[in-house]
């Protein structure tokens, strides 16, 4: 065999692999998806009471409360944030707005910054801060 | 040049348009219901009934949440296609993320339509 047998991983080490900006901005991607997905039930819930009867909307407002389903809420702020934000992005690149990769670098570090800065704003709103 | 020729039954294609018409669809229904937030729309439980007791988003939600099972069908299917490997697993979790979505519409339209 000529040289070109060099040794190759056998296996992807997912804890040694560094992903580019927009890779990681792909794969949020999917794990937003994939956590808005499962959290359906529960907004739904939320919907549910938050619209219904007097005595529903006061156990909306005692769940919404409770700094558990606070941590996860705003949990799934960001994921519906990050997911809105890097949609837009794909959307553009699809029809080529960006595709250079110093561009693409660019939004995808953008896309980061402003899903968790707003998340950060609805948080501190959410909490009452301003 | 040789014309090329297209085989299948372009599910991909249809697939990968309806992701983003969808996609389009939510974006656009987020920022209208993000400003009517925004214009005091869910200060109190009042504001917020009449907010999506409406006839405009009593119109629109339901195709917000039409275009949202729709788009986590083919997201999830993707994510199912993606990694499991064993096709009895597969088809299982394909035929229960779709009875769950198309529970989770009429769950959803069922609580705004009864406004």
């Amino acid at each position: 065999m000529p040289e070109l047998t060099k040794q190759r991983p056998k296996y992807l080490a997912l804890n040694e692999i560094r992903l580019p900006v927009p890779g990681f901005v792909s794969i949020l991607h999917r794990v937003s998806g994939a956590g808005l997905f499962l959290a359906l039930p529960f907004l739904l819930c939320l919907l549910q009471l938050s619209l219904g009867s007097a005595d529903n909307y006061q156990t909306y407002k005692a769940i919404v409360g409770h700094p558990l389903a606070k941590l996860v809420l705003f949990g799934l702020c960001w994921a519906y944030l990050h997911h809105f934000c890097a949609g837009i992005r794909f959307l553009l690149l699809d029809i080529h707005v960006g595709i250079e990769k110093e561009q693409a670098r660019a939004s995808a570090k953008g896309v980061l910054a402003v899903s968790l800065g707003l998340t950060l704003i609805v948080a501190l709103k959410f909490l009452g801060v301003f | 040049m040789k014309a090329r020729i297209v085989v299948g039954a372009h599910y991909g294609l249809k697939d990968w348009i309806a992701q983003r018409v969808t996609a389009v669809v939510m974006a656009l229904y987020t920022l209208i219901l993000g400003i009517a937030i925004l214009a005091g729309g869910a200060d109190n439980q009042e504001t917020w009934r009449a907010l999506m007791g409406n006839v405009f988003f009593r119109f629109v939600t339901p195709l917000f949440v039409l275009s949202l099972c729709y788009h986590a069908w083919i997201g999830v299917r993707d994510i199912w296609m993606d990694y499991l490997k064993n096709t009895a697993v597969r088809l299982t979790l394909h035929v229960v993320t779709i009875l769950v979505l198309v529970g989770y519409a009429a769950w959803a339209v069922q609580i705004i339509w009864r406004l």
